[in-house]
């Protein structure tokens, strides 16, 4: 069974999570990824950064378009400076998730980081043919995922310009 | 085990660069990262277009694994070479990392909706030259999955 995403102005157990600090914009991450525990440990990294981060969770492709798009109960979803998408989602997966957002002539421009246990070249070929702007092998070891997350942190919010 | 990322083989990185200088840093800071790598440097856009196509004296070139591109170049800028890589099938999954000194807006909208892959500013104070450099090499070296060719 899917749950179906909800959108919550909180921390707790809602599908945002926001750090407010204040002084400093804060940074709209949205996170399209199905596993409850490669969703942990990526929060956990990202909330570690100094920049203000504010991660929307979602669980399934259909569910991210929806959003990007701002349709149904998304209606007031902010637009995301950056997206880390994973591959393999219900219903929608990421291929298509990705392709629709780099064919869109208003979206195409937010920064898409694929994070996948993938294994086959073919992946992460096939990713980059759709414009992915990059893509990270997810580590099995815990430690590893953790520094990797935070790696593409301080790049994508700290050293890259990103769209405005 | 990091610089195993990449299956351990040498990454080629074209570097399009028109200024000696900070081409001349570039290699130096890349010379000294912990993932083997080579740069092949060129100067303008239309020497980037026939390396990346093998024309002329880049007959015998390897297809690199990461390009660095200035926009401001002579004789075709950097946003034209831009558009041509990600427009060719053969080329297009290349990541393009953007290197200007530009944070002019509307060079950093253009440049992402082209599919440049990231857009780095370069910052004039050169310690901090060198820095982004470094963070440049360490992200698209040791933590980025490179395609394969």
């Amino acid at each position: 069974m899917i749950q179906p995403p909800t959108l919550v102005p909180s921390r707790g157990p809602g599908r945002e999570y926001a750090m407010p600090r204040s002084g400093k914009t804060t940074v709209q991450v949205l996170l399209v990824e199905d596993s409850p525990d490669d969703a942990d440990l990526m929060l956990k990294a990202l909330h570690e950064g100094n920049l203000p981060v504010c991660v929307s969770l979602l669980e399934d492709g259909e569910a991210a378009i929806a959003f990007l798009r701002r349709e149904g109960q998304y209606e007031a979803s902010p637009r995301p400076d950056l997206i880390l998408l994973d591959l393999h989602l219900p219903r929608k997966n990421g291929y298509e998730v990705l392709a629709e957002i780099k064919q869109d002539p208003d979206l195409r421009r937010i920064p898409v980081v694929i994070m996948t246990s993938a294994d086959s070249e073919k992946a992460f070929v096939d990713a980059y043919n759709l414009h992915a702007n990059c893509c990270v092998s997810k580590p099995v070891d815990q430690d590893e995922y953790s520094r990797a997350v935070r790696q593409i942190e301080r790049f994508w919010l700290h050293v890259a310009r990103r769209p405005s | 085990m990091q610089a195993m990322i990449n299956g351990g083989k040498r990454i080629e990185i074209l570097l399009v660069e028109d200024c000696r200088d900070e081409a001349e840093l570039t290699m130096q800071s890349f010379a000294d990262g912990r993932v083997r790598n080579r740069v092949h440097w060129v100067e303008d856009g239309e020497e980037a277009m026939a390396f990346l196509r093998r024309q002329g004296s880049h007959a015998a070139a390897p297809r690199p694994d990461l390009i660095l591109l200035d926009l401001r170049l002579p004789r075709m800028s950097g946003h034209e070479v831009l558009a041509e890589v990600k427009q060719d099938p053969g080329l297009k999954r290349i990541p393009v990392v953007i290197m200007t000194e530009s944070d002019d807006e509307k060079d950093i909208l253009s440049a992402y909706d082209r599919h440049a892959n990231c857009y780095v500013t370069k910052p004039v104070d050169m310690d901090k030259f060198i820095e982004a450099i470094h963070s440049i090499e360490e992200f698209w070296l040791t933590t980025v999955h490179l395609p394969a060719a």
